[in-house]
């Protein structure tokens, strides 16, 4: 049975696997030829060698900027997003699960949030920078605000959704309101939680390039702009696909969370 | 009348709305400390909706509803409801949602563990501590919906159809639970159903309700002797008893 199993998981991976690898093989032979437009799209064993470069070259006082400075960048990039996300979940969890819950706070700030949500994050811009200037708030700013709608709207649809009998239960067994909401109100609101968390997180990594390409001096954003500039694109394509990686696997951490936390869910849906 | 658990007089409840809906009109009921009593009858006769009045779940709209002297105005745990659907948290594990109540109540775990470990192998759950709702079977389920009211020593237990829900064969095993229990505690129950054989076996008066509007239509002592079981099921009392009642439901 597990055999059958890990041979159909094998089989699937190499599936997934087809399309990415025949393009990898044609950019590479297309760039062999000299056929990417003069030169300027580097080959992927080009941005290999850049990234291997990046990543361990030597650094220190090296006059290339791309050498050696990977894990730095990542490192700004990665605490801006846990910052500004963690910021995100402490305020619009508990909002949520309050406008969810009460209809006096949904009435007082669901609109206001309703109101400000449709200005894109990237339109703050300007804004943030007035306020903060080229600082790492600025970036943490935006993030908090991208990822902020997305969780305080899912965790209010959660809240709002609790079975009725679950409430009455609580309040029957002397539940007050403090407990109602922390012991019921939030467990129950927990899978709509998740999806916030995980649409949220997506728009943090989006927001962190976004205010590193313009509002910092550091991070993966601000080098994937500074690489375009001096021209760089073995640089920019490698970085790109770091921000993925990073985007991916901060996913599945979520998903990995996810999956402990809602144990009671997955046995629900066999 | 010092000695009723419930006292209801006069008690309307109507639902406002463009075309207001009267669920209960002029409802007087007492019922004795210590009494199983059924409220029976058909769907829409507001038999739930007097049960959620009882527990503080919704308000009355005229009347006088008090339990145990005391007027009702929210619920609380003086006053135990056991769910048709059971209603346990699906997140916590048997355990965890028998001791759910005195938990939020701020008692100290050594005030209620002895009890909660107690009331559950009563109900036969003590090699089930650790799972989860969804793990377990209907009757189960409304095994640790009884458990976690026990538990709390409630005066009085409210029950909404609990065993509506259960395939034939576990709702005799339930009925015949319960009458133990009953017999045991000597609680003061009320008991919503709209099973004839259900009130017959399980209470010491059925009150028979009939709908549009709400109204309690007929009060029935049953003078089956206790202890009951199963077998009182097919006792010649029960099918005399059965055929008045049937009776008396077609009169309404």
């Amino acid at each position: 049975m597990s055999s059958s199993l890990s041979g159909q998981r094998g089989k699937r991976m190499a599936l997934a696997i087809c399309l990415p690898l025949a393009f990898l093989l044609l950019w590479e032979v297309l760039g062999q030829f000299n056929l990417l437009i003069d030169g300027l799209i580097p080959t992927p064993s080009a941005v290999m060698r850049a990234w291997w470069v990046w990543i361990a070259g030597p650094g220190g006082l090296s006059l290339n900027p791309y050498s050696g400075t990977w894990a730095a960048n990542l490192w700004f990039s990665l605490e801006r997003v846990g910052q500004g996300y963690l910021l995100a979940i402490v305020l619009g969890v508990p909002l949520g699960v309050l406008i969810g819950w009460s209809r006096l706070a949904a009435q007082m700030v669901d609109p206001s949030i309703q109101w400000l949500r449709p200005i894109p994050i990237t339109a703050w811009l300007p804004f943030s920078i007035a306020l903060f200037g080229i600082k790492d708030f600025g970036a943490i700013f935006l993030i908090t605000l991208g990822a902020f709608y997305p969780i305080v709207v899912n965790t209010t649809q959660g809240a709002r959704d609790v079975d009725k009998n679950l409430v009455r239960a609580a309040r029957m067994m002397g539940a007050g309101g403090g407990a109602l909401l922390r012991r019921v109100i939030l467990p129950a609101a927990l899978p709509s939680v998740f999806t916030g968390l995980r649409i949220g997180l997506g728009i943090a990594w989006t927001a962190v390039i976004v205010a590193e390409m313009v509002a910092v001096k550091s991070g993966l954003g601000y080098v994937l702009w500074d690489a375009y500039y001096v021209g760089r694109m073995d640089v920019v394509i490698a970085d790109m696909v770091s921000i993925g990686l990073m985007g991916y696997l901060s996913d599945r951490l979520i998903v990995l969370i996810e999956n402990r936390a809602l144990t009671w869910r997955r046995l629900q849906s066999y | 009348m010092s000695s009723d658990a419930i006292h209801i007089a006069g008690v309307d409840k109507i639902y406002p709305g463009a075309n207001p809906v009267t669920a209960l009109q002029g409802i007087d009921l007492a019922i004795a400390d210590g009494e199983f009593a059924a409220l029976l009858g058909p769907s829409g006769c507001g038999k739930s909706t007097l049960l959620n009045l009882l527990a503080g779940f919704e308000a009355t709209t005229a009347g006088d509803l008090k339990v145990y002297g005391q007027a009702v105005s929210k619920p609380g745990p003086d006053r135990a409801v056991v769910f048709q659907e059971a209603a346990l948290f699906p997140w916590l594990n048997v355990w965890e949602n028998v001791v759910f109540g005195p938990k939020v109540q701020g008692l100290s775990a050594d005030k209620y563990e002895a009890k909660a470990r107690e009331t559950l192998k009563l109900m036969g759950l003590e090699k089930f501590h650790e799972h989860l709702p969804v793990q377990l079977s209907g009757g189960m389920r409304q095994r640790v919906g009884i458990a976690r009211v026990l538990v709390m020593e409630p005066k009085l237990l409210l029950m909404d159809e609990p065993f509506g829900a259960l395939d034939a064969q576990t709702r005799l095993t339930m009925q015949e639970l319960l009458l133990d229990v009953w017999q045991a505690l000597k609680k003061t129950v009320v008991f919503v159903t709209h099973d004839i054989d259900e009130a017959i076996l399980l209470a010491d008066t059925i009150y028979v309700m009939s709908a549009r509007p709400g109204r309690i239509a007929t009060r029935i002592p049953v003078e089956l002797p206790r202890p009951r079981n199963l077998d009182t099921l097919t006792d010649e009392h029960f099918n005399e008893m059965k055929k008045r009642i049937m009776h008396e439901m077609r009169g309404h």
